[in-house]
């Protein structure tokens, strides 16, 4: 045999790769042709949705917490004890770090240490997108919506550094034994992904509002098509003074606040 | 190539020892275990059963695909139209997960990640009821 | 097969070391398998500090690799005779530091098992992306490079021809890994610590003055430790480069302090207050900051005195306090500043656990595993030839 050992291990080598290869093109099948896909017919949709939070409405009920019980329990978002490590999707945050800019050494008293409503603003520009090395979270081009998509993300936590409202948490391990009631209709997330607030893009399939829009009793959450200049969302923000979180980074926030 | 003879030996020795399960059991006369899987409920499947016995996982994962990330939730196939939903189309006929999916996936010796995260109806409560424990602790 | 048989001779101190390696990495794996299985629960990182240790060792050591090119440019560009015997030892120790901060990156994920959807779904627009392709790329130029020329010293003929081409395209390769690190920080619109444009040339001075200084020790170590002498010049030619690098490094930071505070913007302002002097009582990392400050002025004053400089003892103290002083500012101070105060204000402290360290550990053992092992082949190759 007139082979040595180099080659030997070239063409092994070769070989072994080309199976591989060939095993998973094979593995390929083309099956269900004939399906066809379709989105649900009652959904409701918009060109790019938005919320307006009226903090006035939303602070009649004091320490209430409506919306964020129901957003939690329809996402099956654990209840971590530990704040440093916690998973929220909507939040209360004081006054003056949900708009640190607007802080003065005088400060406002009816403003200062106000409990203001935050979710993730679903940014028309968004760093965590721009940074995501999988696609992993999107924006959505039917919507606005910024979507993540816990199959795919490797758990880098690239989009947690570029958010700049820390709307993005992490799941640092197993969140199944804090989330007091699972439901079915929802998957819970596993150890290793990020996750956020999905504008409830789920129940919008389903025809019905966010669930925190539903659950606030005061009605202080407006969501609607902020494309479509005669939404409610629209009249608001022609009629009354507002803010978004951090304009001068050119994020573009899509969830905009009456003080 | 002065060490033909070892190198062969090895291989052989390698060879029985990969093996080594495969005629155990037909030594002993271990017979195959059967895979008792639970019927479904439903007349027929999305697809023909023995395209989804091979290619379940790539049906799912088109459903993944077309519901998480292009917003369409429902499949026409045949004429008839489906929710693309592991928990709530396939485990509406196939009522057990432990029964059907796991029964099968454990003789096959596979672990698909899906219920890392999916929640089959049957197990919610015992997934909460955990959950209840670890907040008592 | 790339000569690899020279690397299970030794003497029992050789061994000695590749077994204690050994035993590090086993730890360090021990605890890595414990993070698979509970998830980065087992770190000391947070919903505010969400990258500690392993992206800071990661950040630091694309530098060390990117240093090779302090070698590899003056010998092959300018034709630096005196790197003819140095250069092979850059080169090396650029695959074992870009290994390690693959290796980094990946302890660093949530769910590696799914790292190949990097590849799987490219995404030019993120700089992760590119940091993999740059990263991966120069690993393989540094291997291609150094294997070639080994082999080629070892036939005692001229190294090929088109071998030239690759070596000149792995200078600016060299550049690019540790500028395209830089923007993995320098573009995020909410971490003002990282938004500054002097970023990535902070980041390559810092690197070309860590990584020679770190090739300077090994040289005097093999040295000690074997009949190969990489002889005086080389070393005196190195201790340049540092004493430069280590200035720019130095007027670097200088000039962000001062944009900093003479602009006075708090955003700006506060992840310095939290480094040197702690933000409403946190100040762990206060002593490490300072201690890094001491240790770059005493280089410099090592450095710059000629005479010092060309005392090999004191260069070798000085090259230990200058890697330590940038380890604690690139491998701490950098990443973990750049996350205290949060977007919302929040000072939350990080520290690394135990199992963290160990898989730290154990990750720094592997890359001086993998260095051991091609420098004891390049030297036994050399020994042949003698």
């Amino acid at each position: 045999m007139s082979m040595d050992r180099k080659s030997f291990l070239k063409i092994t080598g070769c070989a072994v790769a080309g199976a591989i290869a060939g095993g998973k093109l094979g593995g390929l099948v083309a099956g269900a042709e004939d399906a066809e896909y379709l989105p649900a017919p009652g959904a409701l949709t918009a060109r790019r949705w938005g919320m307006v939070v009226d903090t006035r409405k939303c602070r009649k009920q004091e320490g209430c917490k409506d919306c964020i019980r129901a957003c939690h329990q329809a996402h099956n978002v654990p209840q971590i004890p530990d704040k440093t490590r916690e998973v929220k999707w909507i939040w209360k945050e004081k006054f003056e770090h949900a708009f640190p800019s607007q802080e003065t050494e005088y400060p406002n008293e009816e403003l200062h240490g106000r409990q203001v409503l935050l979710l993730c603003n679903h940014c028309d520009d968004p760093p965590c997108v721009r940074v995501c090395p999988t696609q992993a979270t999107w924006k959505r081009e039917a919507d606005g919506i910024v979507m993540m998509d816990w199959h795919r993300c490797i758990g880098c936590r690239y989009c947690i550094a570029a958010c700049p409202y820390g709307s993005r948490s992490f799941n640092w391990g197993d969140p199944r034994p804090y989330i007091p009631k699972v439901r079915a209709d929802y998957p819970t997330r596993t150890k290793g992904v990020v996750e956020k607030c999905t504008f409830c893009e789920e129940r919008l399939a389903r025809g019905e509002m966010p669930a925190c829009v539903e659950a606030c009793p005061e009605k202080a959450l407006v969501f609607g098509d902020l494309a479509d200049p005669n939404s409610e969302v629209r009249r608001l923000l022609r009629t009354e003074y507002t803010l978004r979180r951090k304009p001068e980074l050119g994020t573009r926030p899509e969830v905009f606040y009456i003080l | 190539m002065r060490d033909r003879g070892w190198i062969l030996l090895g291989l052989a020795l390698f060879i029985a020892l990969v093996t080594f399960p495969l005629w155990y059991n037909t030594a002993l006369g271990v017979a195959p275990k059967q895979l008792q899987l639970e019927k479904a409920k439903g007349e027929a499947c999305v697809y023909e059963t023995a395209y989804m016995r091979q290619h379940h996982m790539d049906v799912l994962m088109e459903w993944r695909e077309q519901v998480v990330r292009r917003g369409n939730h429902l499949v026409k196939v045949g004429g008839k139209t489906y929710e693309m939903s592991l928990t709530k189309t396939c485990l509406d006929c196939h009522r057990s997960k432990e029964r059907f999916c796991d029964r099968c996936h454990d003789y096959a010796a596979v672990t698909p990640y899906c219920w890392d995260c999916h929640v089959s109806p049957e197990e919610a409560p015992v997934v909460a009821a955990r959950a209840r424990t670890a907040d008592e602790r | 097969m790339f000569m690899f048989e020279k690397a299970v001779v030794g003497s029992r101190r050789y061994w000695l070391w590749i077994l204690g390696l050994f035993a590090v990495i086993g730890v360090g794996f021990l605890n890595y398998l414990r993070q698979l299985e509970v998830g980065l629960a087992i770190t000391g990182l947070n919903r505010d500090v969400t990258w500690g240790l392993y992206i800071a060792q990661f950040t630091f050591l694309v530098g060390v690799a990117a240093s090779a090119v302090m070698v590899v440019l003056p010998y092959y560009l300018h034709d630096w005779k005196v790197f003819s015997r140095v250069t092979i030892l850059g080169e090396f120790l650029a695959i074992s530091a870009v290994t390690m901060c693959m290796l980094f990156i990946f302890v660093d994920m949530g769910q590696p098992h799914r790292v190949m959807n990097v590849i799987l779904h490219p995404t030019p627009h993120s700089i992760m992306f590119w940091d993999m392709v740059s990263l991966s790329g120069y690993l393989i130029l540094n291997a291609v490079i150094a294997l070639v020329t080994l082999s080629a010293e070892r036939k005692g003929v001229a190294p090929p021809n088109w071998i030239k081409p690759v070596i000149l395209l792995s200078i600016p390769w060299a550049i690019s890994i540790h500028t395209v690190t830089a923007f993995l920080y320098n573009g995020l619109p909410g971490r003002s610590f990282w938004l500054t444009a002097i970023l990535a040339p902070r980041f390559l001075a810092s690197a070309f003055a860590a990584g020679p200084s770190l090739l300077i020790l090994f040289c005097m170590l093999l040295r000690k430790l074997t009949w190969f002498d990489a002889g005086r010049e080389p070393i005196r030619r190195l201790a340049v480069i540092v004493t430069y690098a280590m200035i720019v490094n130095v007027f670097f930071v200088l000039m962000e302090v001062f944009t900093v505070f003479y602009s006075g913007i708090p955003e700006h302002k506060l992840h310095f207050e939290y480094l040197f002097v702690g933000l409403d009582g946190h100040n762990s990392l206060v002593p490490w900051m300072w201690t890094s400050v001491i240790l770059a002025v005493a280089a410099l004053v090592l450095l710059i005195v000629p005479r010092w400089r060309r005392n090999d003892r004191i260069l070798a103290v000085t090259c230990v306090i200058v890697f330590l002083s940038l380890w604690i500012d690139k491998g701490i101070g950098l990443i973990v500043g750049g996350f205290v105060p949060s977007p919302l204000g929040a000072i939350t402290e990080y520290a690394p656990t135990l199992p963290e360290i160990a898989i730290t550990l154990g990750v720094w053992a592997v890359g001086a595993l993998i260095i051991t092992v091609f420098y004891k082949i390049t030297l036994s190759v050399r020994e042949s030839l003698a």
